[in-house]
């Protein structure tokens, strides 16, 4: 293939769209930060999403088949990186998610999303079968499972729970059975009280607080409230960039990262969130049309996870900013600042150029 | 490897296209959402907004305490309120400016001018617009909580001193952060700050300042706090023990009482000051808030020189004590005989020039040797000695001796004194040295000054023999640095003999003699003006000699050297050598009766933390402390009268 033919064959569209969020990123973390110490935060945000161009054109380049070869490999690399972390990883924030790799510190988690979307593609497409059979489901539960609980006893429930919708939207295009669905519904719900018991304390706490957040409005509940009240008094049109009282007040917790959609709607207001989501909504819709237009049904399951733990991320951290989820402590891909999220984010955008160039393959 | 070989195994399209229902679907739940909030809820959260405050006030570390070497509490700390205008909603602070100055009463330009300079800072640093609130202005902001939210109180602790300037130079005092200040600390001083500007308070500043805290806290639209979200407390200062004898203090200031000059008390076995006075001495509790303009103008302008701290920053002419430094230069360098005797008819002639001795009006001292020459303070043997030793020898003596040249006490802008030589008199007025000028430097008058602080250190570090401890005022102070400049043997007997003699044997201070005590020491009376000059001036007190005595006791191996400087106290032995009794007589009796174990209250050591420091002092006046007779703290205190 030529090398004009790969450029041309980037999704042009896509990477549009994903340059718009990254330029409401930069805005708003820096209004967020701007008054505060953390002033110029923008800048190493910026330095990551080139940093994050640059890797995911690297991945676009490796035939995703080459990689899909090597999931097995790079799924035990992962379990060891997580078991790495539990025993010498760095604590920061009451948890140990952080192991020292080149001199920065890297979410291990991270890459392990990456990981457990391409193991499940293989997994899935050497399914034959339009029925995915009962062994097959709980081989595929097992997988998920076991770097699931390493990173719960990290711990780290979020980027735990970002494993499951890449199985289950997995599950689902590889033609899961409606009475197995059914079945492991009822077993979820059955589950819920024990994992209730094996939650930590503040844990507990958020799901309390998110169900009763006026009950304590000076505690944890105050997160979700000042959230609400930031989105609330934004209005249709907003308060205008670096004039969100909520927002430069510092009332917004975490408003340069979870919480940066909740700054966004204070100082842009419904207008500003309207164009946000849906260009989020085109960012999915992108990938599932990427994901039909596959080549086989390997590429499609490597899309498909790419939008499923992206899905999520945009669902559970926009839910919580208005009060729609607990506090899971789930960052918005592209918005939120954070250097681990925003590599995962692109590299996983890698796959997805990887499977878009090769569609015409064959 | 085969499974993408499986390609015509078809893509489930329809459940591909049931995914997209339901991104679609989970963005439009997401945006009914935010509908809720922002479009129908609107009004209602920005009610909740605007009662959503949160306020920064600094919490203020109070100072290090400066206690004596007893444990006794010199200078201490009082709770008091300042004015805090917050600055987080510049709208709100422009539309009431006006009646915040008026309320409290002060000119609008003036709290103008602070909003305006403060415009550098973050909007959450609050300003404070007056230091200390009168219990009007605390009225008045409490009963506008509701409509000028942009008042805050906050307490602040402000420096206590002793009243009456007691101690005021060896302490300093506190004052506002200059603007050059905060520049130079490198973000670690604010404006607004307390600060130590002069003194103990500048040299330890940074042990005694502690780290303020801050304390965020959720007010509601009327400005009251609702919550607290987060607080760093305040880490105070540390408190500093200093070398200081509150005792012989008081003592030093009651002597020098009403008169200008100073007196400085140390130990030169260890260089530690025991007492350190200035008068006329402001009273620093005037500069612990701000000062006023006027007063400090007056300050700056008063004829007195309150400012001055006189004990290291007096610069002048030692006049006969001089002559101990002579005696020095005499006996080691032998230039001159030891026993050179001459006759003294109240005036001699050198160099063309009548030079007179102080006897002259009574006819001499008659015939003088080198002890009587010291005892009776004779000019005219010294005038012979200084002849013959030379200016360049005298100043090389004076100089190693510790004349000319800083102690290294801890505080700041100590002066140096000048030793003259020829060297110094071509260099800085470029002229040859004239051997007449010899004659009056013999005597410490001419170009030749020093420091109380000076003769005290020199003085005692003759008398121990040629060790000259750096005199200090921490009493923790480690490894005391040391000069040397050792005497034979001989040199220190004969000197300490005659120094006795001025005290015990007739001499010049035979009046301040102490029974029992080994008091010895030196007077010293200078002029200011040749006795011709007076006489066609008329005289008048801005001219009177300066009178000067440097006692110490034992005669060997002194514990304590004390320094007096009366200015225009005409003669050292009456008007300097009391003081200096008063204060040696005061050692001496708490030696004795500490050798006695008498142990009072007072004696016992405090421990330094400030909290128990207060919790034992406070009881003070009642039954711990009864029979002491100098109060315990600041509180109550008014020595010096």
């Amino acid at each position: 293939m030529k090398e004009s033919a790969k450029i041309r064959d980037l999704d042009w569209w896509l990477l549009a769209i994903v340059f718009a969020l990254c330029g409401i990123s930069l805005l708003q973390i820096h209004s967020a930060t701007q008054n505060s110490p953390l002033a110029g935060m923008q800048w190493r945000q910026m330095t990551w999403i080139l940093l994050g161009l640059v890797a995911m054109l690297i991945v676009s380049r490796i035939d995703y088949h080459t990689i899909l070869d090597q999931a097995p490999l790079l799924y035990l690399i992962g379990l060891a990186a997580l078991v790495a972390v539990l025993v010498v990883g760095q604590t920061r924030f009451g948890a140990k998610r952080w192991l020292p790799v080149l001199g920065a510190f890297l979410q291990v988690s991270e890459l392990v999303k990456l990981i457990i979307i391409i193991l499940l593609a293989r997994f899935f497409s050497e399914v034959r079968s339009d029925q995915l059979s009962l062994p097959d489901l709980a081989k595929a539960a097992v997988l998920t499972g076991l770097p699931l609980v390493l990173i719960l006893l990290q711990p780290d429930l979020g980027t735990a729970l970002v494993l499951v919708p890449v199985t289950v939207v997995g599950a689902f295009l590889a033609g899961i059975h409606w009475k197995h669905a059914v079945a492991l519904l009822v077993l979820a719900a059955l589950m819920l009280p024990i994992g209730w018991h094996v939650l930590k304390p503040y844990q507990k706490e958020r799901i309390e607080t998110f169900l009763r957040p006026e009950e304590d409005p000076r505690g944890s509940g105050y997160q979700i409230l000042q959230s609400k009240i930031a989105v609330g008094s934004g209005g249709f049109w907003g308060k205008g960039i670096g004039r969100g009282s909520q927002n430069q007040g510092g009332f917004v917790p975490v408003r340069y990262s979870d919480f940066i959609m909740a700054a966004l709607a204070e100082e842009l207001g419904f207008a500003g969130v309207l164009v946000t989501l849906l260009l989020f909504m085109a960012l999915l819709l992108r990938l599932v049309q990427n994901a039909q237009r596959a080549n086989d049904r390997a590429g499609m399951f490597l899309v498909m996870g790419v939008a499923a733990v992206l899905g999520f991320h945009l669902f559970v951290n926009v839910a919580m900013v208005i009060g729609y989820m607990p506090v899971t402590g789930i960052p918005l891909p592209l918005l939120s600042y954070g250097g681990s999220a925003t590599l995962f984010v692109f590299l996983a955008l890698g796959l997805v150029m990887n499977v878009r160039e090769r569609r015409f393959v064959d | 490897m085969s499974y993408w070989f499986e390609s015509e195994h078809k893509l489930p399209q329809s459940r591909l296209a049931i995914v997209s229902y339901v991104i679609v679907g989970i963005v439009g739940l997401l945006l009914l959402g935010f509908w809720k909030l922002q479009v129908i809820d609107a009004d209602r959260y920005t009610l909740l907004a605007e009662r959503n405050r949160i306020r920064t006030i600094p919490i203020i570390a109070p100072r290090g305490k400066m206690l004596d070497r007893e444990g006794r509490v010199l200078v201490d700390n009082y709770p008091s309120f300042s004015v805090l205008l917050l600055r987080d909603n510049p709208e709100e602070l422009e539309r009431s400016l006006a009646t915040i100055a008026e309320g409290l009463s002060m000119p609008l330009e003036e709290l103008q001018r602070e909003v305006e300079a403060a415009g550098g800072l973050p909007k959450f640093y609050p300003l404070i617009v007056k230091p200390e609130a009168s219990q009007a202005d605390i009225a008045f902001i409490e009963s506008h909580r509701a409509d000028l939210p942009l008042l805050e109180m906050l307490m602040v602790y402000r420096r206590r001193y002793f009243q009456n300037g007691f101690l005021a130079h060896a302490s300093g005092y506190v004052g506002e952060v200059s603007a050059q200040q905060v520049e130079a600390s490198n973000g670690r001083l604010r404006p607004g700050d307390i600060v130590g500007k002069s003194g103990l308070e500048r040299q330890y500043n940074d042990v005694l300042m502690g780290t303020d805290g801050l304390r965020r806290a959720i007010v509601n639209s009327v400005g009251r706090e609702v919550g607290r979200l987060e607080q760093t407390d305040a880490i105070p200062g540390k408190p500093i023990e200093l070398t200081i004898d509150y005792d012989l203090q008081v003592m030093a200031e009651q002597a020098l009482a009403g008169r200008k000059g100073s007196v400085v008390a140390l130990d030169p076995r260890s260089g530690e000051i025991l007492a350190m006075v200035s008068h006329p001495a402001p009273d620093s509790n005037v500069f612990a808030v701000r000062v006023p303009s006027e007063e400090w103008k007056r300050l700056n302008e008063d004829e007195d020189r309150p400012l001055l701290n006189r004990a290291i920053q007096a610069q002048l002419a030692p006049g006969s004590v001089f002559k101990i430094f002579m005696a020095a230069a005499i006996l080691e360098s032998k230039a001159v005989p030891e026993n050179l005797t001459i006759f003294c008819p109240g005036y001699g002639t050198f160099y063309g020039r009548q030079f007179r001795c102080h006897t002259f009006d009574k006819g001499g001292h008659g015939v003088v040797d080198f002890h009587k020459a010291v005892v009776q303070s004779c000019d005219i043997f010294f005038y012979e000695a200084g002849k013959r030793l030379g200016i360049d020898r005298i100043s090389y003596y004076a100089y190693q001796l510790g004349l000319g040249r800083k102690t290294g006490i801890d505080l700041p802008s100590e002066e140096s004194g000048l030793v003259p030589s020829e060297d110094w008199k071509k260099r800085v007025f470029k002229q040859p040295w004239y051997p007449g000028e010899t004659i009056s430097v013999a005597i410490g008058q001419g170009a030749t000054t020093t420091t109380p602080l000076q003769l005290a250190m020199t003085i005692g570090g003759i008398a121990s023999g040629g060790v000259f401890k750096q005199p200090h005022l921490l009493k923790t102070k480690q490894n005391v640095p040391d000069f040397r400049f050792p005497l034979t043997e001989h040199t220190t007997e004969i000197i300490t003999q005659a120094m006795y003699g001025v005290v015990n044997e007739g001499g010049t201070a035979a009046a301040s003699r102490l029974e029992g005590i080994e008091f010895c020491g030196k007077t010293g009376t200078s002029q200011l003006i040749s006795i011709e000059g007076r006489k066609r001036i008329g005289g008048g007190r801005r001219f009177t000699d300066n009178a000067w005595f440097v006692g110490y006791a034992p005669r060997r191996n002194p514990e304590i050297v004390v320094a007096v400087l009366v200015e225009h106290g005409e003669h050292g032995s009456t008007a300097a050598a009391p003081v200096a009794r008063d204060i040696i007589k005061r050692y001496y009796e708490k030696k004795s009766q500490r050798g006695q174990q008498q142990y009072t209250v007072e004696y016992k050591r405090f421990e330094l933390d400030p909290d128990s420091v207060l919790a034992k002092v406070k009881p003070a006046g009642k039954s711990e402390l009864r029979g002491v007779e100098t109060p315990p703290g600041p509180a109550v205190a008014r020595p010096g009268r």
